[in-house]
């Protein structure tokens, strides 16, 4: 875990080499994303950012290894990336809990599969029951998803990949689908859980405020079809991050606007062109 | 209520500009009472009373279906789940499903050598289509958030069958099961009537040989009735084994 003992993949913890994805579609093959190289560092905080339909989701995907490149390379630490695994745990966009486990059995199934061939039921249910408190939800562990809100699910969904001790945790809009008072909350509650557990994250969004306040490096995505990067900010804001603190902070304005002026100016979206 | 008095007020009607061939309501349930004073008496093997012919029936639906289930389930989970497995028997099941069951009595008394194995068989062939179809239809609409939950944690193929695939494709089974058991009701009837001995679609064709009307009548309430009670009791079980968030 710690990455002064993995010295040669300290900084490039995980590499993206040329990776081309191409769908094939009713209408014929869709490039989705080309020419895409990119190096993350162990405990590093990365963010991709773009229009909807720019591919970032697809990126994730691929760094998930839930889908494979139609050419180029994934590596996580200097293994190619052959398929999914929960070394690299995976918070989805819409919470993706099995409604008819409660939240316990829904961690429990992550920490079962992960652990369950090293150690007891009481301490599968004790790592169930720290990642529970770990997003502050240990009295609804035995509610079902049904039963609690949309930030408690994401909350359970976070939990979830936590407790797997992923080498990286990647996230695909996690607060997408939140109102901003429950999404601010949970950013602060993500950035303290990062600080403690020192994870690697690749996190997918379309709200330059997030992406700012979390992330070490920004990755700024092209329009689609045929994505790429097209920039990638560094963030060189000192950690523990405050909103309050930040928001008038001339470095934390200065990034925004030059998230904005990528977005908005540069990369703005077409819709004829579609 | 008012629809059931309407029936009862035309079935009157037809009965009296018939000339009374077909009997008065009065007249049936006065034969009802009497039919149903008495449900269990056995005078011979072709005279026994209505509650031992629903039961031989029940009883002949309970094992081919049982019987289908036990096939058509996990056959519904395979197609469903193996891509290979759907493209080989699709086109066959769309062949054989429109075939009516009472087709393949005469396979089942051929190969069964008997009239109770074959209706069975014949409720087991009409049962079984739409657990298989129901089933692998549910299995192909588990939601893909689910399934690539499985292939992030990397579950084996039972945690995958028990965690996630069954309890989501549980409502699209009963289903199933419940268009099975309506089936099944509706075949067995008429499977009895040619195959003969006991059963509630014997009793009816009996009836008109003896040409007891009434009987007749009294045995369309007791198939109607005991078709209602089998729906009911599956949707009661369906509803207690779907999920909130599967249901939308």
């Amino acid at each position: 875990m710690n990455a002064s003992t993995h010295p040669s993949y300290s900084t490039k913890f995980i590499e993206v080499q040329g990776v081309e994805q191409t769908f094939r579609t009713a209408k014929g093959l869709f490039p989705a994303l080309r020419d895409i190289d990119l190096t993350i560092a162990k405990g590093e905080f990365v963010a991709l950012i773009g229009h909807s339909g720019c591919g970032k989701s697809t990126l994730l995907n691929l760094i998930a290894g839930l889908t494979t490149p139609t050419n180029g390379a994934l590596l996580c630490a200097n293994k190619e990336i052959k398929g999914p695994g929960p070394e690299r745990a995976v918070v989805f966009q819409n919470h993706s809990l099995l409604p008819w486990l409660t939240c316990f059995d829904n961690i429990y199934l992550a920490v079962e599969r992960v652990f369950g061939a090293r150690e007891g039921k009481a301490q599968l249910k004790a790592r169930t029951d720290a990642a529970l408190a770990l997003v502050g939800l240990t009295h609804a562990g035995q509610k079902r998803p049904g039963e609690i809100s949309g930030g408690m699910k994401q909350r359970v969904g976070i939990a979830r990949a936590l407790s797997m001790e992923p080498q990286v945790l990647l996230m695909d809009e996690p607060f997408g689908a939140l109102d901003a008072l429950t999404r601010a909350k949970l950013q602060d509650e993500l950035l303290e859980i990062v600080a403690r557990t020192h994870s690697t994250v690749v996190m997918v969004t379309h709200d330059v405020d997030e992406a700012v306040l979390l992330s070490d490096k920004i990755v700024m995505m092209t329009n689609g079809p045929a994505a790429t990067i097209g920039e990638v900010l560094h963030v060189d804001l000192p950690r523990p991050r405050s909103r309050v603190e930040l928001a008038e902070d001339a470095r934390y304005v200065n990034y925004r606007k030059a998230v904005i002026d990528f977005l908005y100016t540069r990369q703005a979206h077409v819709e004829k062109a579609a | 209520m008012l629809g059931l008095g309407l029936l009862v007020g035309l079935w009157a009607l037809v009965s009296a500009s018939t000339g009374r061939s077909i009997p008065t309501p009065y007249e049936t349930w006065l034969q009802a009472v009497e039919v149903f004073s008495n449900p269990f008496y056995r005078n011979g093997p072709n005279d026994q009373g209505v509650g031992w012919n629903v039961l031989a029936s029940l009883q002949r639906v309970a094992v081919g279906f049982g019987l289908a289930a036990l096939v058509g389930i996990p056959a519904g989970f395979a197609i469903g789940r193996f891509a290979f497995l759907s493209r080989m028997f699709n086109p066959l099941i769309s062949l054989l499903r429109p075939v009516s069951p009472l087709a393949w009595l005469p396979i089942g008394l051929l190969v069964f050598k008997g009239a109770n194995p074959a209706a069975i068989w014949t409720i087991f062939i009409c049962s079984i289509w739409p657990m298989v179809i129901n089933t692998a239809v549910g299995v192909q609409r588990v939601p893909q958030d689910y399934l690539n939950v499985a292939r992030v944690l990397n579950l084996s193929e039972w945690k995958v069958l028990t965690k996630i695939l069954f309890p989501s494709v549980l409502p699209y089974m009963l289903t199933g099961v419940r268009l099975a058991v309506g089936t099944a009701w509706l075949v067995i009837v008429a499977a009895e009537m040619l195959t003969g001995g006991v059963g509630i679609g014997f009793w009816v064709w009996d009836e008109w040989n003896n040409l007891n009307v009434k009987n007749i009548i009294i045995a369309i309430f007791v198939i109607g009735i005991v078709g209602l009670l089998l729906e009911a009791a599956l949707v009661k079980l369906a509803t207690a084994f779907t999920f909130e968030e599967v249901k939308s």
